[in-house]
């Protein structure tokens, strides 16, 4: 019960933080409520038991990636994008495309629920094994099972930070 | 509804707590602003606030009183939504870190098992309180004082993520409480073991809580204004409670993950369990000064606020001294009551060393500040974690402690002196190259 | 107001042009760390400075102008105005070149006397100095300790002569007061636990790694530029030139006593402040030196009451703890001077700082105003 309330309320959130992000005028108060979004999609993580999800996607989406967006927001001239008249000629395309978008996505989840075949389309949340919660569980995977993925992901990493150190290098 | 109440009936006790540190905390801060005011006073020979209250007591009161009257202004061409919205993004994101500290066995809101992981979480929410307060002051140059300020932030949230990261390869868990019971299993506390993650945390937070020497970008005699430019009263006392806040939450963070938690020195070595009487001693120290000093104020009014003090703090000495009797319905209080008292005690040694380093160093400007950071921080670090890890290993597969965990910081102390001779040496050249340019 | 531009550069635009790579940014005249009334306006690239040009004149009280219609003894307490902060170095230059004009001399006792309190205005003031140079670069705490410091030294001169700042210690032919009952005892308690606090300060800073790292290689002026722009006193000394009026020309009674003068080896803002820890330490030697042997005697010249000079002219130096003040007194024979100029050092010191700031950063400005150790009141007169 408890978790049905939270649940309603996360996506909620989520959803229209989604729209006034896309719908603002100002950017910065755009870049403020994609930050409650992904806040909202964390709590959302936090219903499903997944806390090490919740503390990694709050460190790095909102304390990372959000705090580089609000950096490009705030050192870009501004006053210009402020003033500018939004154009929407392909609003009705686009509109099109998400009535679209929005009946597969029902249609898919009507047929999840309804057949036996469909349950492959979203499987069951697993529990968490014994011996631990959602932190020991996403290790051990990570460290045993998907070590390779996760150390090319990290060199990954490392190239993308070294490039952008050379490629700020020239001033001070 | 019956869910509800359900739900309250179940976690009224966290409730409020919640309630209480929201409340409450607010004050406590004020008296810290006020041991700070002291602290300075006192290394810089003189008495600091002596007028309001005996020796300054109720000035932290009129502190808040004079901030919450003052005119609220609003500067015309700020946003008002990101004006309203910074301070209280900072003060939420310091007291939501309260929530997860551990103050004693029993005393915490909420054991998670990623607590370590959810304070460090809201310490990057943070952040966004100061970018967005340099925004809404409207001013070219406080926003670039702003963004400093933050890009410091997270750079030495890096360093301090490592450091504790050292203290978790040996916790193995990243739950606050299983933190200080692992730190009480092993019978040692792990600034022992891990000294220097320690001193790279204490490092690292003194800058992740923009506190002197790496002030500069909210320094008053720079040409950059600060982000807290703008704000006046009551906005402006927010800022100033979530970075003390954030004083205390980093505090509490060493205290739990290195220096023991609630653990008294020595918890399990049971010979010294003499220092037991150490707490309820210390207050009834505290309160008998109190006294002491109460006929010798200035004035009736001074004397009777002073004998309140004194009350208070023999109110704090009862549970203090009546747990240690031999009735068992009172020992079993005893770890979480002592447990608080030494709690607040390591914390308030940490917090004073923050002072005591504010006081005595020159700042540090922006560019050496970052360099510090990333050249030299970072790399001991990550070197750190791994020469912990190794030492873990080692220990695992039947190596003397002593020699796994001294080896290894040797190792990284060499590190740490060859970090140094290359920063000269970089720099050294940086000054023939700049003599050669301007020749 | 018509702005008075020190520099030789040519003058900068007055608006920043947003998006390109030279921006203007204008320091003062209102800010905690200019010392006084001075405006600064830097052009940076970025975070370095390319050139900066000052704008004084905040302060000008036209001194050197009340001077031709006072008489001598009349313009003495105007003196001390100008370095407001180490008034009795001014006042001593004043008497000694109206005393020269005069073709009179000081007596002995006088002249150590006089000897005595200038040491003791040069400790004061640079303990000023020290303590809001360490105020600018963070630290919090070494100004108390300053200030603790120079109280004692003020007391003694309200002792001697009622004032604390602007004392108007001396009279031109020698002294008004005689020295009081104490005088001797006050002033070697004040010396004997001078050096202990001297070796506080340099603990606190000479060896802190940020200090260093705030004032190391920061402000340079080798010893050519020095020479070349006409700066003299402690940044001269810094920059490695032997060069102290006191032992070059000596006056009062300086060529009876030891002391050494320090010098630096790089002319950078480290060194200025390590010269001007070593300098207290020598007054402190000068003034334990003089108290010991004060001669008996009168305290004034036979100068009458009513000063004529004989027409001529006359310019002393003196090694004020700001750097070489000059007085130019030009008498026509009547009770008034024709003419008195005075080269103040904060004035001619102050010329360095475009060379000093160059390519520095911009937190850097504030560091280097400092260790030039200037005073508007003496800038701008």
């Amino acid at each position: 019960m408890g978790n049905e309330i939270l649940f309603y309320f996360f996506a909620g959130l989520a959803v229209l933080s989604g729209a006034l992000v896309v719908t603002m005028r100002n950017v910065v108060h755009s870049a403020i409520f994609l930050i409650t979004a992904l806040l909202a999609t964390a709590g959302l993580y936090l219903t499903l038991n997944a806390e090490f999800l919740f503390a990694v996607q709050i460190i790095l989406y909102v304390g990372g990636i959000m705090v580089l967006f609000v950096f490009v927001i705030m050192l870009v001239n501004l006053d210009v994008a402020l003033h500018q008249v939004q154009f929407n000629r392909q609003s009705w395309v686009a509109g099109l495309l998400s009535v679209a978008l929005l009946a597969e996505l029902l249609a898919a989840l009507a047929l999840a629920r309804n057949s036996v075949s469909g349950s492959q389309l979203l499987p069951a949340p697993r529990l968490a094994a014994p011996g631990g919660g959602n932190t020991e569980e996403i290790g051990r995977l990570l460290f045993h099972n998907y070590v390779i993925p996760f150390e090319i992901a990290s060199i990954l990493l490392l190239v993308a930070l070294v490039g952008a150190v050379v490629m700020g290098k020239k001033r001070i | 509804m019956q869910g509800v109440l359900d739900f309250l009936l179940k976690y009224w006790v966290q409730l409020v707590d919640a309630l209480v540190i929201v409340g409450v905390f607010p004050l406590l801060a004020g008296y810290v602003v006020l041991l700070e005011r002291k602290v300075m006073a006192d290394m810089q020979a003189r008495l600091g606030p002596m007028r309001v209250g005996p020796h300054g007591l109720l000035q932290p009161l009129a502190d808040a009183v004079k901030l919450m009257i003052k005119e609220d202004i609003i500067p015309e061409s700020a946003d008002r939504l990101i004006f309203w919205l910074a301070p209280v993004l900072s003060v939420t994101a310091a007291m939501l870190a309260f929530a997860a500290i551990a103050v004693g066995p029993g005393f915490l809101i909420a054991d998670m098992n990623i607590g370590l992981l959810f304070i460090l979480a809201i310490s990057s929410m943070g952040i966004f309180g100061i970018v967005l307060g340099g925004w809404a002051s409207n001013s070219h140059y406080s926003l670039l004082g702003a963004l400093r300020s933050a890009a410091q932030l997270v750079s030495y949230e890096v360093a301090v993520g490592m450091a504790m990261v050292a203290g978790l390869l040996l916790a193995g868990t990243l739950s606050m409480k299983d933190i200080v019971l692992a730190q009480a299993d092993r019978g040692v506390w792990f600034v022992f073991v891990a000294p220097i993650a320690f001193v790279i945390y204490l490092i690292g937070s003194v800058a992740e809580t923009n506190r002197a020497p790496f002030d500069m970008p909210e320094a008053e005699s720079e040409l950059v204004a600060g982000y807290m430019t703008e704000y006046s009263g009551f906005r402006w006392a927010l800022y100033f409670l979530a970075e003390y806040a954030n004083m205390v939450v980093v505090g509490s963070v060493a205290t739990t993950l290195f220096l023991g938690g609630w653990l008294r020195p020595f918890p399990s070595v049971a010979w010294l369990n003499f220092l037991d009487v150490v707490p309820p001693l210390v207050m009834l120290g505290v309160t008998g000064y109190c006294f002491y000093r109460v006929p010798r104020q200035t004035g009736k009014d001074q004397s009777f606020i002073m004998l309140i003090f004194a009350g208070i703090c023999l109110l704090i000495t009862l549970p203090l001294a009546l747990v240690l009797a031999p009735v068992p319905q009172l020992a079993a209080l005893k770890p979480g009551i002592h447990g608080a008292f030494w709690f607040i005690a390591k914390v308030m040694l940490y917090v004073y060393v923050f002072l005591w380093a504010r006081f005595t160093f020159p700042r540090y400007r922006f560019d050496q500040l970052m360099r510090l950071g990333w050249h030299y921080l970072i790399p001991l670090s990550i070197v750190n974690v791994m020469a912990v890890a190794t030492a873990v290993l080692l220990k695992e597969n039947g190596v003397n402690p002593f020699v796994a965990f001294g080896g290894t910081a040797l190792a990284t102390v060499l590190v740490a002196m060859w970090l140094v001779r290359a920063g000269q040496a970089r720099e050294q050249e940086a000054a023939a190259a700049r003599a050669e340019q301007s020749a | 107001m018509d702005e008075t531009r020190i520099t030789g550069m040519p003058p900068v635009e007055e608006t920043a042009v947003p998006g390109a790579d030279e921006i203007v940014l204008n320091m003062g005249p209102q800010h905690p760390s200019t010392h006084g009334v001075l405006r600064v306006k830097l052009r940076l690239d970025g975070e370095k400075i390319e050139g900066s040009e000052c704008f004084i004149g905040y302060l000008h009280r036209g001194v050197e102008k009340i001077a031709e219609h006072r008489t001598y003894q009349q313009f003495a307490p105007y003196v001390d105005r100008m370095d407001y902060v180490a008034a009795v170095s001014n006042g001593l230059g004043y008497c000694e070149a109206v005393e020269r004009l005069l073709g009179a001399e000081a007596p002995p006792r006088a002249r150590v006397v006089r000897t005595i309190l200038t040491e003791l205005q040069r400790i004061a003031s640079h303990l000023l100095w020290l303590g809001t140079h360490a105020l600018d670069i963070g630290a919090l705490t070494p100004v108390f300790y300053c200030l603790r410091e120079r109280e004692e030294i003020l007391k003694i001169f309200e002792k001697y002569c009622g004032a604390r700042l602007t004392t108007h210690a001396f009279r031109i032919g020698g002294l008004q007061y005689e020295t009081y009952d104490g005088f001797e005892h006050d002033v070697k308690r004040f010396c004997d636990d001078f050096a202990s606090k001297v070796d506080e300060y340099e603990q606190l800073l000479t060896g802190n790694r940020i200090w260093v790292g705030r004032t190391k290689g920061i402000g340079l002026l080798n010893s050519e530029q020095a020479i070349a722009l006409g700066v003299t006193g402690p940044p001269l000394r810094a920059s490695g030139v032997k060069w102290d009026i006191r032992k070059a020309m000596p006056y009062a009674a300086y060529d009876q006593y030891e002391f050494e003068i320090p010098t630096g080896k790089n002319g950078d803002t480290y060194d200025r402040y390590l010269v001007r820890m070593e300098e207290m330490r020598q007054s402190r030697r000068i003034c334990l030196q003089a108290i010991e042997n004060i001669p008996a005697g009168p305290i004034m010249a036979k100068v009458g009451k009513v000063l004529k000079p004989p027409p001529g002219e006359v310019y002393h130096a003196i090694e004020a703890p700001k750097g070489e003040i000059g007085y130019y007194v030009v008498s026509d024979g009547t009770t008034q001077p024709y003419r008195v100029r005075v080269r103040p050092p904060s004035f001619i010191n102050l010329q360095a700082l475009d060379t000093m700031v160059r390519g520095h950063l911009v937190a850097d400005v504030v560091a280097i105003i400092g260790t030039l150790d200037i005073v508007l009141g003496e800038v701008d007169r």
